[in-house]
């Protein structure tokens, strides 16, 4: 087996060297009924490369891959351009193969990054501090709403029906546990009265903009209704590009921000791996879960940075820790840095306005579609349209002439009969104006 | 003779061991390097994108005001940059990295290749099903060999780290324990437990409540019994431990967690040690994480991303969270909902959106067909047998507290050996750095005072393994004797000397911010 | 006329009248290595004894601090928010944590003397 160093010979000697007469006798505290032999397995021997190249290819190549197709899917997770520079850097053994930086000395690499990668997240969400990441943006969502928990005192939390339902479902499994979660119906394209449920047990209100549908919050009338009755707003952002063309949700007012970073450095990967991001006001960083990396001096005087403030973390804190996550998503957070340090606000705000301007070009053409209407009237990169009949229909459909054109939002909400007609579409810098006019014509025939 | 006096001297000569300070400040290959926010300049950018003009018809009058504060550099910068980063640190690809319970074992570029196959890293999580069915192939694959290779019925694939997967497990006992009617808010948990394990239980809504260690590094099998009783939902527990040791009353304190009406929550963490050996199932197991960046090798990254799957026993898969993949015959079909439930199912709620970590996932299922069954056994053994030499060969210089018997894929010292010498645990392990290795797990596990947790892997050779024991077992000779100069303030040839962490706590700086304005956290 | 008295978890309490200042005792310090952080009670709150008080953090470790006699706090240190270090560099005197209006004086027989406190420490 290619990977295992060890020969017949040496395995030979170390046994001896142990004192101990065969690798059975190593396992010795294991109860004998429980030892198992290679026939209890029912799973192939070892393979090569090229066998295990051939086999997985052939499983790949079963699936449309996005670049291979017009393709329009949103939803909280985006298809952008990414650099080749990121993803040879973040293949660099010293980034891949190294483990979290316990040992600061020889993890400056690491540590620098965090710290390059929280200032980076402060930055964009308007916040005064952020951490090193969490596993994705409806998990920081759910750990948004433990903090303003432990934060306020007090258990309510309101959920915007605008919150993508894959987050919302997150929030209450976990959340549902120690308080109560409240969510307002979806109400697509129109403003829903949020602020009028917020009392004096709010914990906190989880708004998402642009929320599930494509549709701009306005997240100030929120901010100062939750603020009145000392609830914390929490602001979540799925694409997180549309910071370089809106306004920050901390110039809003929000007090936590918890967003999906996938967009900036990060592949599709079917849903996974991602990175959360994390930030909040400088008074709540004690209540912050997650890793964070601080400046500070070594013996010699230089600057270093290290790990810090873990008392808030599980590996210390045990059961009384601000949460138990134990790992971040480092080399999503470096390919997130990496792709953010290339664009810079040049390029970062060039994107930004490159993926509204084909999103509002293509949204008014589908709009004058006969029996087409665009019910998102502000957006970013992604809008609905409602479509004269099921939307899920219409993209199997389009399937058939190669064309993905969108998220139906049956897909997630399919008890929600009211939203059976609605179509999510996005429109990023890697859709091609030839892409574009594909999905006018497709989708105009669908729906005679 | 003819004097030839062309030639340039060719011997190395003598070196100085001083320490002059060059002009640049960086030193030969090791560059210090800025932050890339003290980089760069306005106007500059490594990527190009056509300047496009926008309206304010869509925006809702929430455009962006400012500017955010980046940094514009080139990409020949931007690389230079975080090449010179990733020199400062320590990685499997250059050297044993023997921190115990954190397997760093070798990541082959091979997973790394599969991943970025188009068809998996750039395939949408809502793209219809009709486009995806090699991806849900692949899912339902990995989930036969981790089913397989632990003999449970079901797993859970969405779980997105081992912590992640302790939650989920969790969460599935408590909505089974609903289920029956029952309330139980106890969890014991191991004092020799990894910190996620209680805090675990606490997310979940339980309290718990410790189970003592025996003198020989296990489990009191007598005290978890003793702690039985009708309010207790679970036990909490680590096999192979964190002592890296088997347990070897498993089976009874598992026997005896059923017959009180409670579950067996396994942490996976270990089961590199005993894979393709061993099946939890077989063990009495009702739930249990599979860290797939451990065990089966997609890289640590510096901290992540990881994959936490659960497998879980049949009392417990009902109840597994959403979604769920099946098989209709002809297709693959994912459940997102609770609308179009398979008979029986139950779920709990949701982990987190879509599917799970897919690109872990490609990287797993290629280590596993690489491997074979037969190769993650051998892999299991070998990494058994190593750290048993490494046991072997130390525990006459280096103190073993449970060096009497075979431990498993990690050996435990303590610092009984370095008593009396001024030499702490940690000056220990930071001299391992100037000796080009990375330090073991340090202090933990708590049980034991000073603990070094040394994890070699399979992935090292013999020679590679030898030549660690020599430096060990010198340090330890070293440290004995007196001889405490290297120890003291170490590391000295790392990139960075020993970093203030009370500074660093005490006035947290988070974050970057320009000179004129006040530092952030103040 | 004050009176000092401690606790088997390492508090100090000073009385005056009805009034007890609290803090952790030179050995508790010295234990704990440098501290970074400490969590105080805010003024009002009631406090039993015995009861979780404040937290001491050190860079590796955090702390519970319980109240060594029940009552309802009056004041916290304010030097400690900006100042933690000064938990180690006075322990018993600037490094005081909190103060409290006794509720039941009955409970203050129950703590130890500072000799037998010191008989305590020499004993661990």
């Amino acid at each position: 087996m290619r990977y295992l160093p060890l020969t017949k010979d040496d395995r030979a000697a170390m046994l001896n060297k142990i004192g101990a007469r065969d690798i059975d006798a190593l396992f010795r505290d294991v109860p004998k009924a429980a030892i198992v032999g290679r026939s209890a397995f029912d799973l192939p021997d070892t393979q090569g490369e090229l066998e295990v190249e051939r086999a997985l290819s052939r499983m790949a190549a079963k699936n449309v891959s996005a670049g291979s197709v017009p393709f329009f899917c949103g939803a909280g997770a985006y298809r952008h351009h990414v650099p080749a520079a990121v993803d040879h850097l973040i293949q660099r053994s010293e980034f891949l193969t190294s483990y979290t930086p316990y040992q600061p000395e020889i993890a400056q690499g690491t540590l620098q990054y965090l710290f390059e990668f929280q200032t980076q997240v402060a930055l964009l969400t308007g916040m005064e501090v952020a951490n090193a990441s969490l596993y994705d943006g409806s998990t920081a969502t759910a750990e948004a709403v433990l903090m303003a928990q432990r934060v306020t005192r007090r258990s309510k939390a309101i959920l915007s029906g605008g919150l993508h339902p894959h987050y919302a479902e997150t929030v209450e499994t976990v959340a549902g546990l120690s308080g109560r979660v409240v969510r307002t119906p979806v109400t697509p394209g129109n403003t829903e009265d949020i602020e009028a449920l917020i009392d004096d047990e709010t914990a906190c209100v989880v708004v998402q903009s642009p929320d599930v549908f494509g549709l701009i919050r306005n997240l100030r009338p929120i901010a100062a209704a939750a603020h009145a009755k000392g609830a914390l707003l929490i602001a979540v952002i799925t694409e997180v590009v549309s910071l370089g063309l809106l306004e920050s949700p901390g110039a809003q007012g929000a007090d936590i921000v918890a967003a999906e970073g996938q967009s900036i450095g990060n592949g599709l990967n079917f849903g996974g791996p991602y990175v959360g991001l994390f930030a909040t006001r400088e008074k709540f960083i004690r209540q912050m879960p997650g890793r964070l990396s601080g400046e500070t001096a070594d013996a010699s005087g230089k600057r270093g940075y290290v790990l810090t403030l873990s008392t808030r973390e599980q590996h210390i804190r045990r059961e009384k820790a601000t949460s138990n996550i134990c790992t971040n998503s480092g080399l999503c957070c470096l390919a997130f840095t990496i792709h953010l340090s290339l664009l810079g606000e040049e390029g970062f705000t060039r994107l930004a306005r490159a993926n509204h301007a084909k999103a509002a070009a293509l949204a008014e053409r589908l709009a004058d579609l006969n029996g087409v209407s665009l019910i998102t009237p502000n957006f970013f990169n992604e809008f609905t349209l409602e479509l004269p009949k099921p939307a899920a229909s219409v993209v199997d459909a389009l399937v058939d002439k190669g064309i993905i054109a969108g998220v139906p939002a049956s897909r997630l909400m399919p008890h929600d009969h009211a939203a059976r007609n609605f179509l999510i579409v996005a429109v990023t810098e890697t859709v091609s104006d030839e892409d574009c006019d594909a999905l006018v014509h497709a989708l105009g025939r669908a729906v005679q | 003779m003819t004097m030839n006096n062309q030639g340039r001297p060719t011997a190395p000569g003598t070196v100085e061991e001083s320490e002059l300070p060059t002009i640049s400040g960086d030193r030969g290959l090791d560059h210090e390097e800025p932050l890339i926010f003290e980089l760069g300049r306005s106007g500059m950018t490594g990527v190009d994108i056509p300047e496009v003009q926008v309206s304010d018809t869509h925006l809702g009058g929430l455009r962006r005001r400012g500017p955010i504060g980046l940094p514009g550099l080139s990409e020949p910068e931007v690389v230079r940059h975080y090449v010179r980063l990733s020199r400062m640190n320590c990685a499997i690809d250059a050297g044993l990295y023997p921190l115990g319970s954190c397997t760093m074992k070798h990541n082959p570029r091979l997973n790394e290749k599969m991943a970025r196959l188009p068809g998996f890293g750039d395939t949408h999580p809502l793209q219809p099903e009709q486009t995806v069915q090699g991806a849900l192939q692949l899912i339902s694959d990995l989930m036969r060999w981790l089913m397989v290779l632990t003999g449970m019925p079901a797993v859970a694939m969405s779980p997105k780290a081992g912590a992640h997967g302790e939650l989920c497990g969790m969460l599935a006992i408590r909505a089974a324990i609903h289920a029956r009617g029952e309330t139980r808010p106890r969890i014991l948990v191991p004092e020799s437990a990894h910190g996620t394990n209680p805090a675990t239980a606490a997310m979940a809504g339980f309290t718990v409540d410790e189970v003592p260690a025996t003198p020989d590094g296990h489990v009191d099998a007598d005290a978890l019994e003793a702690k039985l009783g009708p309010d207790v939902a679970a036990i909490m527990l680590t096999n192979p431990n964190t002592c890296g040791l088997f347990e070897p009353r498993i089976k009874e304190m598992a026997d005896a967690v059923h017959k009180a009406g409670a579950y067996f929550y396994c942490d996976g963490a270990n089961f590199n040690a005993i894979a393709g050996r061993v099946r939890p199932g077989d063990l009495g197991v009702d739930a249990m994480h599979i860290n797939l960046h451990k065990t089966f090798s997609t890289p640590h990254g510096g901290g992540g991303p990881g994959a936490g799957p659960v497998v879980l026993s049949a009392a417990l898969a009902p109840f597994a969270p959403l979604p769920l993949i099946t098989h209709d015959g002809s297709e693959f079909r994912f459940i997102e909902d609770r609308e179009t439930l398979p008979h029986g199912a139950k779920p709990f709620g949701r982990m987190c959106a879509f599917h799970g970590q897919m690109g872990m996932f490609v990287r797993a299922l290629t280590y596993m067909l690489s491997h074979g069954a037969d190769g993650i056994r051998q892999a299991s053994e070998d990494a058994v047998l190593s750290a048993n030499y490494i046991l072997a060969s130390l525990k006459d210089v280096m103190s073993a507290p449970f060096g009497e018997g075979p431990c498993m894929h990690e050996a435990l010292f303590d610092d009984s050996f370095l008593e009396g010498t001024g030499v702490t645990t940690l000056d220990f392990a930071k001299a391992m750095i100037d000796e080009g290795y990375h330090p073991m797990t340090m202090y933990f596990p708590l049980v034991v005072h000073g603990a070094m947790l040394i994890e070699p892997t399979e992935s090292e050779s013999k020679e590679s393994v030898d030549r660690f024991i020599h430096v060990l077992r010198e340090m330890a000779l070293e440290a004995k004797a007196g001889k405490t100069t290297r120890f003291a303030g170490a590391p000295r040839l790392a990139p960075r000397r020993r970093l203030d962490e009370t500074a660093a706590a005490r006035k947290p700086i988070l974050r970057w911010k320009p000179k004129e304005l006040p530092q952030a956290a103040e | 006329m004050s009176e000092v008295r401690f606790t088997d978890q390492h508090e100090w309490v000073r009385i005056d009248g009805d009034t007890a200042t609290i803090g952790i005792t030179k050995y508790a310090a010295e234990q704990l290595g440098d501290v970074v952080y400490v969590e105080l009670p805010e003024a009002g709150r009631k406090v039993g004894q015995g009861g979780e008080a404040a937290v001491v953090e050190s860079v590796k470790a955090a702390s519970e601090v319980y109240a060594p006699i029940g009552g309802e706090v009056t004041a916290a240190n304010p030097a400690l928010g900006e100042d933690p270090a000064k938990v180690n560099a006075d322990p018993e005197g600037e490094g005081w944590f909190f103060k409290l209006k006794i509720a039941n004086a009955g409970e203050v027989a129950k703590l130890m003397t500072k000799a037998q406190y010191d008989a305590f420490v020499k004993g661990l």
